[in-house]
């Protein structure tokens, strides 16, 4: 991990990135006419913070939540990785860049994701293999909260804890949404952090939608374990139907869009 | 096979860019691999999905490796890593399935594994079924790209040499068309023909891989009987590809005769061997098909 967690977001210009790239996510899925705008908005900021104050060149990001696929795309195209010209092709034909991410070309994608509970595996292999080159490069994976439901996830830390891959960070968006429905509703678990604890891990919390926040979680590395980080997030931050169902799988209507931006632009006044 | 199989992975594939997974797997079989490998060698625990899933992680960083359990759990419960992070990244993971088709006899229907080759060729893997101890050596020289292995038991009689390793290559001469066996079935059908006239059997030829056969298969199957045999189901087997095969070569043999795992049409258990008489898979069966006779 080349990054430094420990600089405040404001000195790296974090908030006016921000600002942008939330943006530009609204402005991708209007475009697009693409869903899941809800699991992008609630990530979009520790996406941001991760990939442009944490992460070292050589360090690995699997989004294991694929679906905000447009979220990571949109970093991406701000860190100049992906051009304009290829952002506008989200989702649409003869694009590189679908909805759930394709691990078929782009460098930074490293493997196809989008159905739920395969990035804990593939994080702990990724950083299995870096321990075994000697090398220092870090892991990330980014998860929803509604994807630990998937018995891999689980599969997953329990060996990452048994092997000590402490080189591995997971981080988990919970904004207590899923797919129809809330997650205390659905199988009454609006919280993971005693869970993940109970496992072994070392477990942090943050305020996903604070940079300095996460910069704190990630501050001091684990020692013998692998960390997660549960981030407090909204699902929709930011847009006028946030924290709510709604935002999960439906496109985003000319109304909607009108106001999202609004509201983007009101927060970022205030 | 599984001793040849670890005698193989030892001599062969334990490189310093290599891993060997296992879900805790291998008890009496693959110490050596474990001593040999050191910590490349991880047992993965009974998690199946996190083991393709971490193969792929290693692979995807320049690793080889090889993911070991017995053939059910390898296939079917990490079925979609294997399709998602394996095959959709071309990576070079080679899936071991231990005891294929009706190996695991007595232990039941949840150990035996009838449809796996179908499933894994599907997804596009290369698809390996020894049929001989020595076949391991000639088909894991390279594994370059997502890879099923199915190990199952060297049946060929007592006494006899395997004719050097190819995907097609025929283990007993005959001139009464062709038989083709998926793996080990091949030695099973060459114990039960080698005592019939030359000029009355087919010839049998030991089918390893799912690839086109060569000229000389097909030359010898057009216009003669066929038989196939496979302890795998009809759907997706090796009768299905070989028809569709012949047929898109305009090689299409005079008549056909398909053999295959038919599941428990009793209703009840035993080993492998009686599970294959209930397919008509054993040495008596396959010497029925060829005569014409039912099993």
């Amino acid at each position: 991990m080349s990054g430094n967690p420990a600089q405040a977001a404001d000195t790296l210009g974090l908030a006016v990135k921000l600002r942008e790239a939330r943006l530009r996510l609204l402005d991708l899925h209007k475009d697009a006419n693409s869903g899941h705008i809800g699991g992008n908005f609630s990530c979009i900021d520790a996406l941001m913070t991760l990939h442009h104050a944490v992460m070292g060149a050589d360090d690995r990001f699997v989004l294991s939540k694929g679906h905000s696929a447009g979220a990571l795309y949109v970093t991406l195209w701000s860190m100049g990785k992906i051009s304009e010209a290829e952002l506008q092709t989200f989702c649409k034909e003869g694009t590189k860049f679908p909805g759930h991410p394709s691990g078929d070309g782009i460098p930074d994608l490293l493997f196809s994701t989008g159905s739920l509970g395969h990035g804990p595996s593939l994080g702990a292999g990724l950083a299995l293999a870096a321990r075994h080159q000697q090398s220092n490069r870090h892991v990330y994976v980014l998860c929803s909260d509604g994807e630990w439901q998937e018995g891999g996830c689980w599969e997953a830390l329990i060996f990452a804890v048994a092997q000590k891959l402490d080189n591995l960070t997971i981080l988990i968006d919970q904004n207590g949404w899923q797919g129809f429905g809330s997650t205390q509703e659905v199988i009454g678990c609006a919280d993971l952090t005693a869970r993940i604890a109970a496992f072994g891990a070392d477990v942090r919390r943050a305020d996903g939608h604070d940079s300095n926040a996460i910069l704190a979680a990630l501050a001091e590395p684990a020692k013998g374990a692998p960390r997660v980080v549960i981030l407090d997030t909204v699902k929709g931050n930011g847009l006028h139907f946030a924290d709510s169902l709604a935002s999960h799988y439906l496109p985003v209507s000319a109304d909607e869009y009108t106001a999202g931006r609004e509201a983007l632009q009101r927060e970022d006044e205030a | 096979m599984r001793n040849a199989f670890a005698s193989t992975v030892i001599a062969q594939s334990n490189t310093p860019d290599s891993f060997f997974l296992s879900g805790d797997l291998g008890f009496m079989a693959l110490e050596g691999v474990r001593d040999a490998f050191g910590s490349r060698f991880v047992n993965v625990g009974v998690a199946e999905q996190n083991m393709i899933g971490v193969a792929a992680g290693l692979a995807r960083e320049g690793m080889k490796v090889i993911a070991y359990s017995i053939a059910p759990f390898a296939y079917a419960r990490p079925f979609e890593q294997i399709r998602n992070d394996i095959c959709l990244g071309k990576l070079p993971v080679c899936i071991v399935g231990n005891g294929g088709g009706y190996a695991y006899g007595y232990m039941g229907p949840t150990h035996h594994a009838l449809e796996d080759c179908a499933a894994m060729h599907a997804l596009g893997l290369r698809v390996l079924v020894p049929a001989f101890d020595e076949d391991l050596a000639g088909q894991m020289v390279e594994v370059s790209a997502p890879t099923y292995l199915r190990l199952g038991y060297d049946a060929r009689p007592k006494g006899t040499t395997a004719p050097a390793y190819a995907p097609w290559r025929e283990v007993l001469s005959g001139k009464n068309g062709v038989l083709a066996a998926l793996g080990p079935l091949a030695g099973v059908a060459w114990g039960a023909l080698q005592d019939m006239p030359e000029a009355e059997r087919p010839a049998v030829w030991a089918v390893c891989e799912f690839t086109p056969p060569p000229v000389a298969f097909l030359s010898a199957a057009q216009g003669n009987p066929l038989h196939v045999v496979e302890e795998h189901v009809a759907a997706g087997g090796l009768g299905a590809y070989l028809s569709l095969l012949l047929h898109s070569e305009g090689a299409a043999a005079s008549t056909f005769h398909h053999r295959h795992a038919l599941g428990y049409p009793s209703g009840t258990y035993g080993s492998q061997n009686f599970h294959r008489a209930e397919c008509g898979l054993d040495a008596a069966g396959i010497l029925a098909l060829v005569k014409g006779q039912t099993a």
